[in-house]
């Protein structure tokens, strides 16, 4: 019987977690995105307003998705429908953008009430010339030590590889603490 | 056309300004959190509040101000129960107790602090009873709204940033694990302290908040304090149901070997 297993993508608007899936997923990511219509939110031309789906397949007997959530705060009660039953989750943050920072911490926090899964923290858009260093972002979002911090681009593979290798290091570290 | 609706729709603090600038008369009344409040207004103006059953005789808001003694209020309980606000007031003025700008004063500030407690409710059913009069026995004043709208408009967006720094109060605090810090040598308020003597990770926050008689907007500045000052760190609650649909099979080797087939494959991509 086929299983299937599901990672969520969460964090603020224009993180750029459509990219993220889009970057590993093997079939087109099932966007709902739409023309954005708010002039402050005007940064990208679209936005996600339901879910992003990517898919990998392991063997002939388990498949990954990938969940990403919508960023704007109105659509948030998707957030505990696609959090339900996940294997851990991600938190994107755009490196670039303190100002989101606090929104990101905001979201964290949401989706660990929602299960107590292992999550790592994905410094996005690090390429850029004016991306916060890695130490600063975990200070300013108050994150603890043991929370992994990975810098990221979600547009190349190798990154976006690594964060999810991590998060799935960290599944694999609390399953084994768990049963020892 | 009835004035009446939901908080969560119509803020405190927006009630107070269509209240002002209608110079309306009458009187509010707000279903909050547990307890109702009754504000009443005269031309747009605070003529007097009071939120849930807690003692509002003129004797008991002199007593929370200070102008009389824990015996002179039993005294005054006792021999004057019979009187209204504006009898006992006139009693006390002619003995020379109290001035009559110091009750004036007395009542103006338990009407404002009742108000300041309405700031914190964002749900509720309101409706505006026009032209209302306060009942008769009761010593009226006549407070501006602007300062008090400022104020609310602060804490609302006071409240806006908590709320996003710390979303639920289902979850649970636990102290740091800082070694070398001493909670004796830091400097906590009363109400961080009660909060403080809770803290364990099989509390949620909301559980403290009962504990302690703060609302949603006061535990929740206190725990940000305390989180700001890296004394401690939110956590989920010790005990609370884990999931068990994130695997396919509930068979732990099972569960290993999908997390480990699924390593192999991202890191084949």
């Amino acid at each position: 019987m086929m299983q299937t297993v599901k990672i969520v993508v969460t964090g603020p608007f224009s993180a750029g977690k459509t990219e993220f899936i889009r970057s590993v997923s093997e079939i087109d990511v099932v966007s709902t995105e739409r023309k954005i219509s708010t002039e402050a939110e005007k940064i990208k031309e679209t936005t996600t307003v339901a879910m992003d789906f990517g898919r990998i397949t392991v063997d002939e007997d388990l498949v990954l998705y990938l969940f990403g959530t919508p960023g704007q705060r109105r659509f948030d009660f998707m957030w505990e429908i696609l959090s339900e039953g996940m294997l851990g989750f991600i938190v994107m943050v755009d490196s670039t953008r303190p100002e989101t920072f606090r929104e990101a911490r905001s979201i964290l926090e949401t989706f660990r009430a929602y299960a107590p899964t292992p999550y790592v923290v994905a410094a996005n858009k690090q390429d850029r010339p004016d991306a916060w260093a890695i130490d600063d972002m975990r200070l300013a979002l108050r994150l603890d030590s043991k929370v992994k911090i990975l810098p990221s681009i979600a547009t190349d593979k190798d990154a976006v590889k690594n964060v999810l290798l991590e998060l799935l290091y960290s599944i694999l570290a609390e399953m084994e603490a768990g049963s020892s | 056309m009835a004035l009446k609706g939901n908080l969560r729709d119509f803020t405190i603090t927006q009630l107070l300004n269509l209240i002002n600038l209608a110079k309306k008369t009458g009187t509010l009344v707000i279903e909050g959190p547990g307890e109702i409040a009754r504000v009443t207004f005269r031309e747009g103006k605070l003529a007097y509040a009071q939120v849930g059953q807690e003692d509002n005789s003129l004797a008991a808001i002199l007593l929370r101000s200070n102008k009389i003694t824990n015996s002179q209020f039993k005294i005054l309980k006792e021999r004057t129960s019979q009187m209204t606000d504006k009898e006992l007031g006139l009693l006390l003025i002619n003995a020379g107790y109290v001035s009559q700008d110091e009750i004036l004063k007395s009542i103006q500030l338990y009407c404002i602090n009742s108000i300041r407690r309405l700031f914190s409710w964002v749900e509720g059913f309101f409706r505006f009873e026009q032209d209302q009069p306060l009942p008769e026995d009761k010593i009226s004043v006549k407070v501006d709204l602007e300062n008090l709208i400022i104020e609310g408009s602060r804490q609302l967006r006071e409240w806006e940033q908590l709320q996003e720094e710390i979303p639920t109060l289902e979850m649970a605090l636990k102290f740091t694990d800082r070694p070398g810090t001493n909670l004796r040598n830091i400097n906590l308020s009363v109400e961080e302290w009660r909060v403080v003597s809770y803290v364990n990770p099989k509390n949620t926050m909301r559980q403290i908040a009962r504990a302690t008689r703060m609302n949603d907007l006061e535990i929740r500045r206190v725990v940000y304090a305390l989180l700001q000052a890296g004394l401690v760190e939110i956590v989920r609650p010790g005990g609370a149901p884990i999931p068990t649909r994130m695997f396919p099979t509930q068979n732990k080797e099972e569960q290993k070997s999908l997390v480990n087939r699924l390593i192999a494959r991202i890191r084949s991509i």
